[in-house]
């Protein structure tokens, strides 16, 4: 029984030389145009309910996202939305109404990046990246495949290193790259930037904006963080109470400029919105 | 001068046997009650040339691994058992829990009952032994895996085979190796006693056989070696743990 663990562990620490590509591109370049705008798959939600015992957490939201649209979903902490989120990753079952997943087609079409990193400590970054492949493929094809989703998310070179010394920001990396390499056509992701420090957390944004752009995948990002969600997303959706409270699109240009009226005047009909009755928007 | 590091560790030990050696010279310690260090050593060489030395060494190797795979394989299965399946557990761990509180040594009068001084006694008392640490710091282990990497596994895809391959087993497994370290200590502890009191072959058997003749020499050589094959067994854990957990940063030490 011990033998397949320890085959397992070593295959995760081998560490043979490996040639870095010398042309280094710059990741996730948008290249190929008929690719985007058909990867994403899109959801249907009605009349979604979800009660623990007592109050419903979630309580009837109907919501349609299209195929390829990135999503932030805002709100108060114990609004509901980390729960609409694992709902809608079947991390939960709804007590009553229903999530329709339009266009999928695997079981890795749908990916879920967590507040916390996650990664597998005992297994090298590579073998973290690879256990979004699951079985597919030959072990050789996964590791490719996980090397080259580690150099996109700017890791190169780190494939054969152990979680535990990399920093809180290339660690949610490796979580990146693992939920990429598949190549899923629904990420979801739950404060993913929230333990990092705010200059890694700009640079994050940076990286999952380029991401998304480039494989324009469905992504639906729940964040506390308003600046962010308007950084990151086509149209962002305020949670109140388990209900939409608000639901607007982000006309702004990509990439996002962070300094301009637009931006600001859009970040403060949403706070507004978020301390309506509450405190006084205005006096924020 | 800067001592390496390995050998730090035998300053003391190395000081003692000549301190030992010089009291014995000198008189100060009667050669029947402890003989002097070089003393020990031409017993070995006698023994050693007989080739009973090496025969006892291998009985008792023998039923120490025996014994030791058995109740380990033993212990390990129910810990795994118990630590995958609330069923298995509420059906056996209360009477495993009753059985531990029975101390093991003091069944001894009752395995001579049943099995004289035969190879079984012996296994089944090493066995016993062996099996609670493993047992209880395999449930322990697998108890203890972050349940975060198990929601992680199981969002990624991952059916009950890859969980317990790749997250269940590697997460208990450090918690696995303390078990298995505190199952040699008490295997060892169980083979001397067993073979003092109930053996015709061993080392513990060739210690008491010394007594019966007033060779002091050999009782102390029996001592040292059973020390000697303690810290084997030990080094041995320790090198597997080091290989084995190479990800864990305690592990890591530069």
């Amino acid at each position: 029984m011990f033998a397949d663990t320890l085959a397992f562990i070593e295959t995760a620490s081998r560490t043979p030389p490996r040639d870095l590509p010398s042309s280094r591109q710059i990741p996730f370049e948008v290249t190929d145009e008929a690719d985007v705008g058909t990867r994403g798959m899109g959801l249907s939600i009605r009349g979604l309910v979800k009660a623990f015992d007592g109050p419903p957490v979630i309580d009837g939201i109907d919501l349609e996202i299209p195929a390829g649209q990135s999503v932030a979903i805002v709100g108060k902490s114990g609004c509901g939305k980390s729960t609409l989120l694992r709902l809608i990753m079947g991390l939960e079952t709804p007590t009553s109404g229903s999530i329709t997943r339009v266009g999928e087609n695997a079981a890795t079409s749908a990916r879920f990046i967590f507040q916390e990193p996650r990664l597998l400590p005992w297994a090298s970054v590579a073998g973290n990246v690879a256990v979004g492949l699951g079985r597919a493929g030959t072990a050789k094809a996964r590791r490719e495949a996980a090397l080259k989703a580690l150099a996109d998310v700017g890791l190169d070179g780190r494939g054969d290193a152990w979680p535990s010394v990399l920093s809180g920001g290339q660690k949610q990396r490796v979580a990146l790259a693992r939920a990429l390499v598949s190549r899923p056509r629904l990420l979801a992701l739950d404060e993913p930037l929230g333990a990092l420090d705010a200059l890694t957390r700009i640079s994050m944004q940076g990286l999952v904006e380029r991401v998304w752009r480039a494989q324009r995948f469905t992504s639906i990002l729940v964040t506390h963080d308003v600046s962010e969600a308007i950084a990151l997303a086509d149209r962002i959706l305020l949670i109140e109470d388990g209900r939409i409270a608000l639901d607007i699109d982000v006309p702004l240009a990509w990439p996002r400029q962070r300094g301009t009226p637009a931006f600001a005047s859009l970040e403060k009909t949403v706070l507004d919105r978020l301390f309506d009755g509450f405190e006084g928007g205005a006096a924020i | 001068m800067k001592i390496p590091r390995a050998l730090i560790g035998w300053i003391l030990p190395v000081a003692a046997l000549l301190l030992w050696e010089l009291l014995a010279r000198i008189g100060f310690i009667p050669a029947n009650v402890l003989p002097a260090p070089t003393a020990v050593a031409i017993a070995l060489w006698r023994v050693l040339q007989s080739g009973e030395l090496v025969e006892n060494i291998r009985v008792s190797f023998w039923r120490a691994s025996i014994g030791f795979l058995i109740g380990g394989a033993v212990g390990f299965a129910f810990g795994l058992a118990n630590g995958l399946s609330r069923f298995s557990e509420a059906l056996t761990d209360t009477t495993l829990q009753m059985v531990r509180n029975v101390p093991h040594l003091a069944l001894i009068p009752l395995v001579i009952l049943w099995f004289g001084i035969d190879e079984q006694a012996k296994l089944l008392l090493v066995a016993l032994g062996v099996f609670f640490p493993i047992y209880i710091n395999t449930l322990a282990g697998i108890r203890s895996v972050d349940p975060q990497l198990v929601e992680m596994g199981k969002t990624y895809g991952m059916n009950g085979n890859d969980l317990f391959w790749k997250v269940i087993l590697p997460g208990a497994l450090p918690s696995i190796f303390v078990g298995v370290r505190f199952g040699l200590g008490i295997m060892w502890l169980t083979l001397i006693v067993a073979e003092t009191i109930a053996a015709s072959s061993g080392i513990g058997y060739m210690a008491m056989q010394a007594r019966e003749f007033m060779m002091t020499d050999v009782v102390v050589l029996t001592i040292l070696i059973y020390a000697l094959l303690g810290k084997l067994a030990d080094t041995t854990a320790r090198i597997l743990e080091r290989r084995t957990l190479a990800w864990n940063p305690a592990f890591q030490n530069v």
